[in-house]
Formats: structure tokens, sequence, C-alpha cells
């Protein structure tokens, strides 16, 4: 049976466009069919705007790629109509472990905070997470949503204009010629769109390779993550055990620097390597093999004119902490929205400026992390090596020295601090939910509270009365009345000690502003602010 | 703000100062040098405010 990634999902399908006699002009084009192409794809459908992705290929990820996604970019999905069958079909944990040679280290467990839909974490195939998208898409479709998927066409120019980029596009019937009056770029960490226009994309290259198998195999080993230093079947070198679905087990072993990828690659030298992790009798069928190095870089801002950029093709991060898909769907969730409002004239242009800001803030973050965790994980001196292993050994007696351990900071969301985009705030609230930040859930009497927030602003009134049908520039915003105490986790997250809030809450679940009483002028001055059309 | 506190603060200074060359002993200077690591990080937790170890490890850093 062929595996889901060598199944044709898009299959090259002429288009009209390849007939017109001027390039029809689209409001949206999309480049790559990822999982962060898709999100912005789906989103933009999902609002009405017309989108059209062009995707070099025609099926979804080959073999599993990324595998761990946050309760962050599930509350996404799940707000894009495809979180459901991720949860569904994903591996669920909670346990990880620590080795330090032979012994158990020590081990943690992220213990689930009540009262959210989403579990903290699932292990799911990129191929599953592509093709439940592409089934949103195909149903989006069905609805009569304007949202087109276009395989094998591989864009080999991009031209920028003052209102419009023109992209020459190649396909098996020959080359024709689009143009976008936005393009969103998501082609990935090598985005041939970021060279065509000649952007930069700087940081920090990290020597190291890391070899990545996926076996599929019958193993009673526990549902937890299992992460070794310098462990006897990879001497000097770390090693990772995580479990996905279908009894598919990831494994992530560091090779080194100075390797011979060939060698390295050989089905007849992993085999031996995995045995001697695994024990001489595992039972297992390699499903997909890949050697990796990295970089923690970024462009220096995420918009070219009228090319937007998102995911890797805007940031890239050692794998250590998930932090990859998971942001790029974090920046999907921050661009569409705006491009929403810019598009149908109700917010300037400079909206657009906020998206680069917002996602350079968050990437900055990413790569911080995940470059701490790199240099725990392969130390670059002496020094740092002596410390590291300092910390490791103490750790096992120690429980002060476990927090420094450092195999992967887990990816949690980034809070837009500073954005010019926030407004005001008080102290009198949990500061957890200040502006900036992106919405806890909680259980509400009508759902979870997080299946009622997005796609538009609204204004969550708890425990005040507050006017409906509210609204500027255009702009409506929806109110939400909450009692103060629908739920304790509820009143813990939003209220605090106080007795009632008002959060103006932006379409992408964000804090935009909160005050502990009903003042409407605030209100729309800080909608305004929070669309860039402030008087400030 | 805490400050680094560096006025004699330890009582019989000359056997605390035995104390740290014995706990070297017999060592590597490879052992020695894990000894060292560990022994800051205790140090370090204990004192935990971070304003005092930014003002130590700044005092050490002018040698």
């Amino acid at each position: 049976m062929n595996k889901i990634f060598e199944i044709p999902m898009y299959a090259y399908e002429r288009s009209k466009d390849q007939d017109a006699t001027t390039p029809v002009r689209h409001p949206v084009v999309v480049i790559g069919a990822g999982p962060i192409g898709l999100g912005v794809a789906i989103d933009l459908a999902q609002h009405d705007v017309p989108v059209v992705v062009l995707d070099d290929n025609d099926k979804v990820s080959f073999g599993s790629r990324a595998i761990c996604f946050a309760k962050r970019p599930l509350e996404i999905l799940d707000r894009l109509g495809c979180g459901a069958p991720m949860v569904e079909k994903g591996v669920k944990w909670n346990v990880g472990k620590v080795f330090n040679d032979q012994d158990e280290t020590y081990r943690f467990d992220l213990l689930e905070e009540s009262g959210h839909k989403n579990p903290a974490f699932i292990n799911l195939q990129q191929y599953y997470l592509e093709e439940y998208m592409v089934n949103r898409l195909r149903a989006l479709q069905a609805e009569g949503k304007p949202i087109e998927l276009r395989g094998m066409n591989k864009v080999d120019a991009v031209g920028q204009h003052d209102d419009h980029v023109t992209l020459e596009v190649t396909t098996p019937d020959g080359p024709y010629v689009v143009e976008a009056d936005w393009l969103i770029a998501c082609d990935g960490a090598n985005s041939p769109t970021r060279r065509m226009l000649g952007l930069d994309f700087e940081g920090r290259v990290f020597e190291d390779n890391f070899l990545i198998a996926d076996v599929v195999m019958e193993a009673d080993f526990p549902t937890e993550r299992w992460f070794w230093f310098d462990p006897p079947f990879n001497r000097g070198q770390s090693a990772l055990l995580h479990k996905q679905p279908d009894n598919v087990w990831r494994i992530d072993l560091q090779l080194g620097w100075d390797i011979d990828r060939e060698h390295e690659m050989k089905h007849e030298n992993i085999i031996p390597r995995l045995h001697a992790m695994l024990g001489e009798d595992a039972k297992f069928e390699l499903e997909w093999v890949s050697i990796y190095t990295f970089q923690c870089r970024r462009m220096e801002a995420f918009r070219a004119g009228r090319t937007l950029f998102a995911g890797d093709a805007a940031h890239q991060v050692s794998p250590f902490g998930a932090r990859g898909a998971n942001s790029g769907l974090q920046d999907t969730d921050n661009l569409v929205w705006k491009l929403k409002l810019v598009l149908d004239g109700k917010a300037p242009d400079a909206l657009m400026d906020t998206y680069s800001d917002e996602r350079v803030y968050g990437a900055d973050e990413n790569i911080m992390n995940s470059t701490r965790s790199t240099d725990f994980i392969t130390p670059k001196s002496e020094i740092s090596r002596m410390f590291r292993n300092a910390v490791l050994s103490l750790a096992k007696q120690h429980e002060f020295a476990r927090p420094l351990v450092n195999s992967g900071r887990l990816s949690v969301p980034c809070t837009y601090d500073g954005s010019s985009l926030n407004g005001p705030d008080t102290a009198r609230l949990p500061n957890a939910l200040r502006p900036g930040s992106v919405a806890a859930d909680a259980p509400t009497k009508g759902g979870w509270l997080l299946d009622r927030l997005g796609d538009s602003f609204q204004l969550l009134a708890i425990g005040l009365d507050a006017e409906t049908g509210l609204g500027a520039c255009d702009i409506d915003i929806e109110t939400i009345a909450l009692a103060a105490d629908e739920s304790p986790e509820l009143t813990a997250r939003y209220l605090g000690d106080a007795k009632g809030a008002i959060y103006l809450m932006r379409p992408d679940q964000h804090v935009a502003a909160r005050w502990t009483s009903y003042d409407k002028t605030a209100i729309l001055d800080a909608l305004k602010t929070a669309t860039a059309q402030g008087e400030n | 703000m805490t400050d680094l506190v560096t006025t004699p603060n330890i009582t019989d200074a000359d056997d605390f100062y035995a104390d740290l060359l014995a706990l070297h002993d017999g060592h590597s200077k490879a052992q020695s040098d894990a000894i060292n690591a560990r022994l800051i990080l205790l140090l370090a937790n204990h004192i935990g405010d971070r304003d005092v170890l930014a003002k130590a490890m700044a005092e050490a850093a002018k040698g």
C-alpha cells in the first residue's frame, strides 16, 4: 500500500488563467502548500477573500517532518475548522524523561492545566496534518468558498510593483503569468521567493548533523518523550525517542559535524545504530530517514512591498522545542485578519507593517529559546560543556538543577509586549492576559471560550454591562456578555481579584486592551489603535 | 536591590580557604574543573537573587 505522502493529493489541472490573453489579477496568491500556506489560504477563504495557492508538487509532506503540535497552533487549527481530527488522531503525551549516560536523571510531567479544550501537545506526522488541511480546503470549496489549490505550479519569477506582484509560473503545460494584489510566500526555509527578490536571511549556522529515522514498530515503550545526553549507543552525542500515531516512532540521533552524509544515510549503516538503541531483538521497519543540519535566523522584515513572508520562509529555528510549524501557524493567525481589513479598505496599509513587527518579535523569542536549547544540547566550548555536564550530574540528586536542563523548551505563544496595536491596560487584572497576549481558554455556559472567540473584533464583558452593536471605521465589534462566575478558570484567568472586566479582543484571539469598567470612547479608541489608525 | 557582599563575611577565612583547596586534592585538572562548575551552580542556586548573581559575575569578569 502506498503511503499517504506518495499519493498525489492535488494533481495538476489546467486553470483558465493559463488561457487568458492578459494576466489575471487575484486579490491574494499564496506560494507553498505546506501547513503554513494551507493555513493562510483556509483562513482567507473563511473570510471570503479569494485565494489561489501555487505549489511546485502535488503531494503532502514527504515523511513525517514536523511531529509536535502545541496547544496554540491546535487552537488556531480549530478556528480553521480542522483541529478536531488532528487531536483525535494525534498521540497525547505529558511525561518526559531525561537520561544521562545509562541513568535516568529525572522525569517531568507537563501536568495539564484544567479548563482548556485542546491538549498541551500532540504528536502527529506532518503528512496527516497537511492531509486534514487539504480535506478542509476541499470542504470549503464544496461550500463555494473562493479557494483554489494548483499542484505542479512552480513560480519561476516574481516581479514587485507598487500595488501588485507579477508571477511567472511553470506548469506541465508550459508557462503562464498571473498577478496578485498581495503575495504570501510560504515556500519554506530555502524560499525561492526570498531569493528571487534578493532579500536577506541572516543568522547563526549550527555546525551539527542529526539523523532522523521514523520507524514503524510494535514496542512497549510508554507514550513519553525520552531524551538522552551521551548515551552508550551514541557516545558523546544526544538522542531522542518520541511516539507518533500508527506505531511510528521518531528517533533523532545527533551525529556531530564531521560526517559522511552519504555513508550515514545508507540503511545498512542506520539499522545497526537503531538496534544499539532499541535492542538487538527489536523488530522495526524504516518509514523515513533524513539527515539535517540547522540554522537559527530570520529575515530583517517579513514584508517587502506587496509580498509577505510566513513560516520557515521568514524565520528558521532548530527543531528543539517544536517552534517551526508551530510559530508559522501563529504567523498566519496574525496576518490574515489584518490583510482582510486592508483589502476591504477598513484599515491602512500600515497595518501590514505591524504583521512584520509582531511576528519578528515572536521569531526573536523563538530563536532565543531555540539557540539556548541548542547550546545546551551541543555545547560550543569546553567550559560550556563543563557546565552542561555539571547541571546533568547535579540534576539526578538535586531538584534545583532540573529547570536548567534544556533539551528543548516547548513552544508557548508569544505575547506582543510593546506592540503599537496594544491599547490601555490595568494592573488590577491578571498579568498573563495583558494586552498583546493570546486569550486563555476557559469553560463558559455557552461552551469553550475559544470556540466563541476569533474572526472579528469582540468585546468580552465579564461581570459588567456593555452595549452591543459597537463599531468604528466600518469595523463591527461583537459583544459577548459573560457572568463573572461562569467557571473558576474564567474567573481566575480573566478577573483575578477584580469584580468584572472588559476585554477588547482582536480577530486572532489576542487581547487588544482591557479595563475594569465600561468606557465606550476608550473602547472605540482602542479599536482604532488595534487597526493602526489611532490618533497617536 | 540586594548588594553583593564584598566585605569579609566568612568566619575563620583561613579554614575556609584550606577547605577549598582540600576539595581539589588528588583530582586531575578536568575533575577539579567539574567540581568547580558544580560548586558554582550549587552556590548560585543558594543565593538565588539574580541581581546579586549578576553583580558577582560582573566582579568576577573584572579579574
